[in-house]
């Protein structure tokens, strides 16, 4: 498996890196430091080829064995040079209340990707500028793939509200009362 | 009235005739629920006159908690969630997944059940493609293209029902192979299918390709550039269209592919006729890929042989304390998958399907992440509508084909 990319970030952005791995199949992994992601973004975007912005996610660490649940959450990149047929796998670690630096203006495609993880982790994005719920509705109390959150939690249903206007569809979509 | 002035002329000039109207903008609401957004988006468009000036899709409305129940339960008792995904192909989903599950046991599953799981999934493939086109032809006006298309898909859904016994909601396959081999005589029918379906997918081309209306609204409609498109995470042939080679067939042979003779078709304005065409393409593609993929089809099992992880036959489980131990241990913990992580993707018929697994050894999905291409590329309408016409969004909103199921999990 190809490393080039962790490589690269060791050799251009020592800084930034905080640990690098290689798992059972082979496949390296690097873990971020959380106010770093968008510079190694745009050095991986700009300079190295990797373009093709694949999926972001997160895992919350609250029921993995006792070394690894610290910090809490681990936000996950997967971006892909197309050319070189290489896939960075990246991780940011943070806990409860740490903010991650937002790579929206370096990649489009983590717009969604962000708001998604802010919806169902509660892990805040600086500077994304429209963090808001992505699949569940605005009034969805709590982060829905918390380990903590119940399987079977259930919401009181959301008061219907007079329609007022166009701007008002089904649900609801953040026009203020 | 007013004395006439000799020089008074009657017709307005140019920049009387041509002073901009003070139009307010308006703010319609497409869906969630309306004919031309299959799933049920709902895009709330701002609009001046008939351009659109922003848009901004609201996803959720199919949301079902998908990660959270893979979460709870076995790994195998995932699969029947990953049919209600990509609901028109589900077969690539369930492969897709259970190749995932595989790769992170790494497991190596046998030659036949490769070849039968690149026929299943290129045949929903072509099932999917023709959805696509059929749809698209249909929100233009054009019925009978839809009707062609439809019956086409009819077909495998039929060949599909009888391999695995559900028409769309499959769940055929298992970790470490398949649950059933092929039926007796399917073969033959599926390649009596594939002569049909070529013959009305040439009906479908027909009527829609050379067509002169169809075309004009295709053309230069929806357009997104290379930079865009790779930015926003597009993959499949709406990448493809761009001319960009991305394809994990290719790029990362699984399954069979590598054995297979195959082409990927490549568009290179990025419009939405490249994106239709590329799918009239593929589906040429897929069909010479099953054709070639009977051919090669070799003999044996389809199941690895490994009680820890194929359940025993019946025999064995009704006469050895073994088989009652391995069945037992299967059906009340699952599957044993060690600890680990993994990101594993495959070809889905929309692009690219990847899943993140991470497994902590306790016999359920730690976390269950899925990359559906189409989310990545539904987050990129607004960019490829905002300033065009209201009316190019119905075409670009079928050529990127958003299902549901699979981009709000």
């Amino acid at each position: 498996m190809s490393t080039f990319a962790l490589d690269q970030i060791q050799h251009q952005l020592p800084e930034a890196l905080v640990e690098r791995y290689v798992d059972r199949h082979g496949d390296a992994w690097g873990v971020i430091k959380p106010e770093q992601i968008p510079h190694v973004a745009r050095l991986l975007k700009e300079r190295l080829g990797f373009r093709l912005f694949i999926s972001m996610d997160a895992v919350d660490r609250l029921h993995l064995p006792p070394e690894e649940q610290e910090p809490r959450f681990e936000v996950l990149y997967f971006l892909r040079n197309v050319e070189r047929n290489e896939l960075a796998r990246l991780k940011v670690r943070v806990n409860e209340g740490d903010e991650v630096h937002s790579i929206r203006a370096v990649y489009q495609g983590a717009n969604w990707g962000e708001r998604f993880v802010w919806d169902f982790y509660g892990v805040t994005f600086k500077g994304h500028g429209d963090l808001r719920r992505m699949l569940m509705y605005e009034a969805f109390k709590g982060h829905a793939l918390r380990k903590d959150y119940p399987l079977r939690g259930r919401q009181g249903l959301i008061p219907e509200r007079p329609l007022k206007d166009i701007f008002r569809g089904p649900g609801t979509n953040g026009v203020a009362d | 009235m007013a004395s006439l002035d000799e020089h008074y002329d009657p017709t307005p000039g140019d920049d009387e005739l041509e002073a901009h109207l003070q139009t307010r903008n308006m703010v319609v609401n497409l869906g969630p629920s309306h004919p031309a957004t299959h799933g049920t988006v709902r895009l709330r468009i701002e609009l001046d006159g008939e351009t659109i000036v922003k848009m901004d899709p609201e996803i959720g409305f199919l949301h079902r908690g998908f990660q959270k129940s893979c979460e709870n339960t076995t790994w195998t008792n995932v699969l029947p969630y990953t049919d209600r995904l990509d609901y028109v192909a589900s077969l690539t989903n369930n492969f897709g997944y259970l190749t995932a599950v595989e790769a992170l046991i790494g497991l190596e599953i046998p030659q036949r059940a490769k070849y039968i799981r690149v026929i299943g999934a290129e045949l929903h493939r072509i099932a999917s493609h023709l959805t696509t086109i059929g749809a698209l032809g249909l929100e233009l006006g054009g019925f009978s293209a839809f009707l062609y298309a439809i019956e086409a898909r009819e077909l495998i859904t039929d060949r599909v029902a009888e391999l695995t016994g559900a028409r769309l909601t499959t769940s055929y396959g298992r970790i470490g192979g398949l649950n059933r081999d092929l039926p007796a005589g399917w073969d033959e029918k599926v390649l009596k299918s594939l002569i049909k379906i070529e013959e009305l997918l040439d009906e479908t081309d027909r009527l829609l390709t050379r067509n002169r209306i169809f075309t004009d609204r295709m053309r230069g409609t929806g357009v997104i550039t290379t930079d865009d498109a790779l930015d926003f995470g597009f993959t499949g042939p709406c990448l493809r269209a761009n001319g960009v080679n991305y394809d994990v067939r290719k790029a990362k042979p699984y399954w069979a592919y590598d054995q297979l003779d195959f082409e990927v078709p490549l568009g290179h304005n990025g419009d939405n006729f490249d994106r239709y065409y590329l799918r009239v393409l593929e589906i040429h593609q897929s069909l010479k890929m099953i054709r070639q993929a009977f051919k090669q089809l070799p003999a044996g099992p389809v199941m690895i042989d490994d009680w820890r992880i194929a359940l025993p036959p019946k025999e064995q489980v009704y006469s050895t304390i073994e088989g009652v131990i391995a069945h037992f241990k299967l059906v009340m913990e699952g599957v044993p998958v060690p600890p680990g992580e993994i990101y594993h993707a495959t070809e889905a018929a929309n692009g690219e399907l990847g899943w993140y697994l991470r497994s902590d050894g306790s016999g359920r999905p730690y976390k269950c992440h899925v990359r559906a291409p189409g989310f990545q590329i539904l987050s990129g309408l607004a960019k490829m509508c905002e300033g065009r016409m209201l009316a190019d969004l119905i075409p670009t909103f079928d050529t990127i084909n958003m299902i549901g199921g699979e981009v709000e999990q």
